[in-house]
């Protein structure tokens, strides 16, 4: 639902991938279009970057992965925010990813997946339509 | 092209250096220009066309291929494959925990073993990569920077082992940590003792393994970063002289080491102008030699020139209408051969995707075959040689790398700027800046923001890891750690981290720890505890 509420996100490298240009990119779009933005910097573990995500009142958690390594960490990551209950959070993934994971991962609950080479708009219109706010939200 | 005022319409054109780009040019464009100080002959100071006379008309350029499979057997078998294909060279991709000195038991490692490229635990598993292949038939271009020490203390041990004298090993070892920090992350410990293990494998090689290329410095992941066509090849050189400086500290001397050193470079990208590419090659070929003889003294000819491999960029291909892909590594290809590069691994059209095909990494060796023994392109060396236009960027190009590495000295040094994250920064900007104009439609990719089609064609073949690999592995690590005796690798760990803390080269003291079944991550540990690790500066 539209608001006129900051959104904030964090941007995370999970994993041991150090390919974080794609990151830093849509890091300085999200900004350019009003978003407040935190990078987690390389090789986070998935409890970090929800710990992370706690302290900051983050609305969305963007990863992003080149390494092939999606599947797992998706799933890992999916629990411990369900463990810890941040059920209004928009998670997205980005990176090198085949065709088929995109269904794998929107069935374990990831809610936006942008492969390398997606518009960048595509990406913050995303963000914009479906990031809840939950307090507005009741 | 030149059409008189009324005729029509000029599109503006300006290069990457920002200067406009003439319809055509002429003598005039080049005044006084003198071929024995500007060019030269091919093979001759200051090897402006290429650094060998005869260039491909002697050896064609290596065609290698990236590769790196889930476990050592299949890379073994992928290895025989290529070989069989009539690959000239292999080429050996790891996976990130062996790149950044974990073990596949490490709980770090978890997600990523096995991924982008084979798992290495301990010698072992090294033995089994080569098994049946004999170290002194082939050439083999190792992608490892902050583990090279590790993995060139191995393949010494494989080649002694198969009865293969050292001196005889070909190859390259990437060994360039510096562009890790700025681009690719796979860093370990802190840049001052990381620059103190580039200088060891450096000059451990010089002496003892002196065919092979110990250091590749490479530009191509600086450009995938941001970096444009000339900051990729001037952040390169800047970083070289970084290395150069640590080994001459030791006494070493500059004719010793600079035949040692590589580079590679892109060919390629999001913003690739098939001309520009070239001619900052040959300008690279210049002003190297000029550096090295003039700031370094050094004497013989071959430290003066300046070797490359290229890399035709994953970063220019496009996931849309992914055989355009292979268009688009033909020209590539074209445009490092013209450039008088040594050795080509062309990205492949599915790599977008995932790591790629069989059929994607046969059709990039084709394209390669195809230039080679079918068009005539690398009958004459430096072709372009002469030509106004291409002579008139040389030496812009030349210019702009001087620039560069210049600024870069006066701001500090190179070092300096990785640490405080100024130039992740400034290319990581520059990324955003071309992506933008991608998505303005201001710049042109085919299929992505003009000439696009309706149903997108993803599907296609793709390579997929085992999921039993990492299952395999940790089996495997399991079983060397319960046959080896610990006393022995503790032992041999202990005399590693004495020599670490003296100061001494690392090499030699890794053959013990190796050979006592030592795995990758017990030696990294140890050093970690000596060198520190690295912080990253997150500033985005």
């Amino acid at each position: 639902m539209e608001t006129n509420k900051t959104i904030r996100v964090l941007i995370a490298k999970i994993g041991l991938d150090g390919h974080d240009v794609g990151a830093k990119v849509l890091i300085f779009w999200l900004r350019d279009k009003g978003m407040e933005v935190i990078y987690t910097g390389l090789r986070q573990s998935v409890e970090q970057v929800v710990e992370v995500a706690l302290q900051e009142a983050v609305d969305v958690i963007g990863v992003s992965i080149l390494s092939g390594s999606h599947l797992s960490i998706a799933q890992k990551l999916i629990n411990r925010i369900r463990e810890r209950e941040l059920d209004d959070v928009l998670v997205l993934f980005g990176g090198t990813i085949p065709k088929d994971d995109i269904r794998a991962l929107k069935e374990m609950g990831i809610h936006g997946v942008f492969p390398s080479h997606s518009k960048l708009e595509e990406i913050s219109a995303f963000i914009q339509r479906n990031v809840k706010h939950g307090e507005e939200d009741g | 092209m030149a059409k008189k005022t009324g005729e029509a319409e000029v599109r503006p054109v300006a290069s990457i250096l920002g200067t406009p780009v003439n319809c055509f040019y002429g003598p005039g464009d080049l005044p006084n220009f003198d071929y024995a100080e500007k060019l030269n002959d091919p093979g001759e100071y200051p090897f402006t066309r290429g650094v060998y006379s005869t260039m491909y008309r002697s050896s064609l350029w290596t065609m290698r291929q990236y590769s790196g499979q889930s476990t050592p057997e299949s890379t073994n078998e992928r290895f025989k494959y290529l070989l069989k294909n009539g690959q000239t060279g292999l080429s050996l991709a790891f996976d990130l925990p062996t790149q950044i000195g974990l073990d596949s038991d490490m709980p770090l490692a978890e997600d990523d073993v096995g991924k982008l490229g084979v798992a290495v635990d301990s010698l072992d598993d090294f033995e089994r990569i080569f098994d049946g292949i004999s170290l002194d038939q082939i050439s083999t271009s190792f992608t490892i920077n902050a583990t090279a020490p590790i993995i060139l203390a191995m393949y010494i041990l494989v080649a002694e082992k198969q009865g293969v004298d050292p001196k005889k090993l070909r190859g390259t070892i990437q060994n360039d940590i510096l562009k890790e920090y700025i681009a690719r992350g796979t860093w370990i410990f802190p840049p001052e003792p990381s620059i103190k293990l580039v200088g060891d494998v450096v000059a451990y090689c010089t002496k003892e393994v002196p065919r092979f290329n110990a250091i590749s410095v490479s530009g191509t992941h600086i450009r995938e970063y941001g970096a444009d066509t000339v900051q990729s090849v001037a952040l390169a050189i800047a970083i070289a002289e970084v290395y150069i400086g640590e080994v001459l500290k030791r006494g070493v001397q500059i004719d010793e080491i600079a035949p040692l050193f590589s580079f590679h470079l892109p060919i390629g990208g999001r913003d690739f102008n098939f001309f520009e590419d070239i001619a900052r090659l040959r300008a690279a070929r210049r002003y190297w030699a000029r550096l090295i003889k003039e700031k370094y003294g050094a004497l013989d000819k071959r430290s003066l020139q300046f070797r490359f491999s290229t890399g035709g960029m994953g970063g220019g291909l496009t996931a849309e209408q992914p055989l355009n892909n292979i268009a688009r590594a033909t020209i590539y290809a074209m445009a490092a051969v013209f450039s008088g590069t040594r050795s080509l691994n062309l990205a492949c059209f599915d790599e977008v995707y995932a790591i790629p095909s069989d059929l994607a990494i046969r059709t990039s060796l084709r394209v390669q075959q195809i230039l080679a023994f079918e068009t005539g392109v690398a009958d004459v060396v430096d072709p372009l040689g002469g030509s106004y236009y291409v002579e008139k960027l040389t030496d812009e190009m030349e210019a702009k790398i001087s620039e560069i590495v210049e600024k870069i000295e006066s701001d500090g040094g190179i070092v300096k700027m990785i640490e405080n994250g100024a130039i992740q920064r400034e290319l990581a900007r520059q990324s955003y800046a071309i992506q933008k104009k991608i998505s303005s439609g201001e710049k042109t990719l085919v299929g992505v923001n003009r000439f696009k089609v309706a149903e997108e064609e993803r599907d296609m073949e793709i390579y997929k890891t085992d999921p039993e690999t990492k299952n395999r592995q940790l089996r495997r690590l399991q079983a060397v750690k319960e046959s080896r005796d610990k006393g022995n690798v503790d032992s041999a760990l202990k005399e590693l981290a004495a020599a670490a803390r003296r100061g001494d080269n690392v090499i030699p003291y890794l053959f013990e720890p190796l050979k006592a079944r030592a795995t990758v991550g017990e030696i990294i540990d140890t050093l970690k505890e000596i060198y520190g690790t690295f912080r990253e500066p997150t500033t985005v």
